[in-house]
């Protein structure tokens, strides 16, 4: 055997692409359905304590900045490891799916909260002045004048955020949770072949390469926001 | 004067920002329809007159009336002193993700409650009452400075109020736009509104203001009819900043 | 409360799990030192290669970058760790974990150094190349110095990426911190190991992740 045909044995095995299509595809949707579901929440939370850190109560923004600080300090992996083993032995038992999309929706939520934040106290002083002299109301201000504007500057850091927290669903491979990552090492040990790794491997560019061509697409629409 | 109720009227207004004295009690009575000019040197307080005027500033004593009526206190319902008295930036303060239409209706649908094609029919009168009503789909980054300004003029006169405070209104402005900007304040003198101005305008001020008042270090130093301010100011503060600022 | 108490703030546990933790901590750190200059010098070189004349670099650049962010970094550990053997090349944990980190973070820092670079006008290009600097004094003395001051938030913000990213060398079993933690929690059923190894990076990253807040908000102003 000659080394091309070699290489492509160790790496691109016909039969064993033919044999782990199913379960890549399925590691697939599962990468999908949950970085959908902790991109969805990680927002959703992350605004709303921006939202309530506008408020100003001092108690509040201390809780907030403390847990912003500190999800943000901490690798991942870390919390995804204290969150699975701990769990349990409290009497708390979580799927490994359920631990991944907790963890990584508050991680996600702690940036977004700091980004969005920031976009709000970038906003000019005078637009509260502005809205304020016309008689609207602080949660009307926020809301119609404030926000749009924050939002706006806040896009790109929030997208190229979004996406890296997204990829770190691989890190549920090391609790089971059955995504991309999951599927490609167990089918390794399976066959004893490279191939089902290179298929995850490319399954995650396939995945995802659109996605960093977007952010790179959004970084560029609203560049003329940064200067 | 007339012994008419004053439509609006401070009593010892007084704002410290922490040691620092900007406001040192004011005293003063504004009749409907009048234009009164505020003239003083940077840091005198004249902003923080204005912004107390519309409590954007909260004074720490003394008492704001509206037409006769005590509008200080926490329990008052700021947003409708502020529904009646608008303000006009020096910044502008355009919303610049709303067109010139959206920047004068947000308020009349939000805080008058109007449904959308009621606030529209407002906001395009506005905007034609300051010449900008072909305007009225651009947003803020595609109009001049001097557009700019008369659409924040128009976001004030939307919401129909009793006095309009204009903090600087022309001072960011090209000289050749200063104009337009001035023409629309003349306009409404004649419409009948009262007018709190501050400005460098003299030359405005002596053909357009009833009554032009000096600040000094918080206080009111001299106040008069502007023939007698420009030409005869009694106090040497008054003549010196006057032949500093060359008037 | 007890119980809560017991699993993850167990002091006992922790004292006795701290001597292989901080031989832990102490690969951390070199991991750090080695991997965080390198993927950096890797990252301005893919900028600077990113800005030259001849197109088809340019272009390369562009996919080696976009390439490696649409990998996830620990998908690529598992590849250079799994999967390079079975072409022969067998690497230690150590080299394995600093190529893929290398790899991974050079293409982050690539594109934030790019942008620094673009940022600067082409006025400033023209004053150096006016005074007789070569393209390549132009770009260390003139270009350079200016591009990474302006991107020094988002540059900061990767290095701490790049430092938590070092935890994943524990998925590849190099003993760094988090290695011994989860060590130790297997041996003692105990989660408070981990959560020693949380404040540790706590107590490490805390200063940085407030150092970047006071850059963006120094930048913006
Ligand atoms: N938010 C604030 N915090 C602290 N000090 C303030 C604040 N606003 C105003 N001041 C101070 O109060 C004083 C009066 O300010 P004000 O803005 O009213 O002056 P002004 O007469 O409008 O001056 P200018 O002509 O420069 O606009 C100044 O000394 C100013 O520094
Ligand atoms: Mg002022």
């Amino acid at each position: 055997m000659d080394g091309g045909a070699a290489f492509v044995d160790a790496f691109f095995k016909p039969a064993l692409i033919a044999r782990y299509a199913p379960e890549i595809v399925s590691g697939v949707g599962q990468t999908i359905l949950i970085a959908s579901t902790i991109v969805l929440t990680g927002l959703v939370l992350g605004v709303t304590l921006a939202l309530i850190r506008s408020l100003r109560l001092p108690i509040a923004t201390v809780m907030i900045v403390i847990f912003a600080d500190v999800l943000r300090a901490v690798p991942p992996l870390v919390f995804v490891l204290l969150v699975y083993f701990g769990l349990p032995n409290v009497g708390v038992t979580l799927s490994a799916f359920a631990v991944l999309w907790l963890v990584l929706s508050l991680v996600l939520a702690a940036f977004v909260e700091e980004i969005v934040w920031a976009g709000i106290t970038s906003v000019a002083k005078g637009q509260w002045d502005a809205a304020r002299s016309t008689g609207l109301n602080f949660a009307t201000t926020l809301r119609d004048v404030i926000l749009p504007q924050a939002l706006r500057l806040s896009i790109p850091p929030l997208t190229s955020r979004t996406i890296a927290i997204t990829k770190n669903t691989a890190l549920g491979s090391v609790i089971g949770v059955p995504e991309i990552l999951n599927q490609a090492t167990s089918a390794v040990s399976f066959s004893g072949n490279a191939t089902p790794l290179m298929m995850g491997a490319i399954a995650y560019v396939v995945l995802f390469l659109p996605v960093v061509i977007f952010g790179r697409w959004v970084e560029t629409r609203f560049a003329w926001r940064r200067a | 004067m007339t012994t008419d109720q004053p439509i609006l009227e401070v009593r010892g207004l007084q704002k410290q920002y922490g040691r620092h004295v900007a406001l040192a009690g004011i005293d003063l009575k504004i009749a409907a329809g009048e234009l009164v000019f505020v003239i003083g040197p940077s840091g005198s307080g004249k902003s923080t007159l204005l912004r107390c005027l519309n409590r954007l500033e909260e004074p720490d004593h003394g008492q704001i009336l509206f037409e006769g009526q005590d509008m200080s206190g926490k329990k008052n319902d700021l947003n409708l002193l502020r529904q009646r008295v608008g303000m006009v930036f020096q910044a502008f303060n355009l919303y610049p993700h709303l067109t010139a239409l959206g920047n004068v209706t947000l308020a009349v649908r939000k805080v008058l409650r109007k449904s959308r094609e009621a606030a529209d029919a407002i906001g395009l009168a506005a905007l034609r009452q300051v010449g900008l009503v072909e305007k009225a789909g651009s947003y803020p980054n595609e109009l001049s400075g001097g557009q700019q300004q008369r659409v924040g003029i128009a976001r004030a006169l939307a919401l129909e109020p009793k006095v309009v405070l204009f903090d600087e209104p022309t001072s960011a402005l090209d000289p050749e736009l200063v104009r337009s900007v001035l023409e629309v304040m003349r306009d409404l003198k004649r419409a009948g509104m009262t007018m709190v101005v501050v400005s460098h305008e003299m030359k405005f001020a002596r053909e357009a203001a009833d009554r032009v008042i000096f600040m000094a270090e918080g206080a009111i130093v001299e106040q008069g009819p502007p023939e007698e301010i420009f030409s005869h100011a009694r106090e040497p503060r008054t003549r010196a900043f006057l032949s500093q600022v060359g008037a | 409360m007890h119980a809560l108490v017991d699993q993850f703030f167990n002091v006992a546990i922790m004292a006795q799990a701290m001597p292989i933790m901080l031989r832990g901590l102490g690969w951390t750190l070199v991991l750090c030192a080695v991997a965080v200059p390198c993927s950096f010098l890797a990252g301005v070189l893919i900028a600077v290669l990113g800005t030259v004349r001849f197109a088809p670099v340019r272009w390369l650049m562009v996919i080696y970058v976009d390439l490696l962010r649409s990998i996830p970094p620990l998908v690529l550990l598992i590849l250079v760790a799994a999967a390079l053997p079975f072409a022969g090349i067998r690497l230690s944990p150590f080299a394995a974990v600093l190529l893929a980190l290398t790899l991974n973070a050079s293409s982050f820092y690539g594109e934030i150094v790019r942008a620094g670079i673009e940022s600067i006008g082409t006025g400033q290009w023209h004053a150096a190349r006016s005074t007789g600097l070569s393209y390549a004094q132009s770009l260390v003395h003139v270009i350079l110095p200016q591009a990474l001051r302006n991107v020094l938030p988002d540059l900061a913000s990767n290095t701490l990426e790049v430092i938590k990213l070092t935890a994943l060398a524990s998925v590849v079993s190099f003993q760094e911190l988090l290695y011994s933690a989860d060590m130790a929690r297997s041996v003692t059923y105990n989660s408070s190991p981990i959560t020693l190894a949380a404040l540790i990076y706590l107590i490490f990253l805390w200063p940085l992740v407030r150092l970047i807040g006071r850059l963006e908000h120094g930048v913006k102003a």
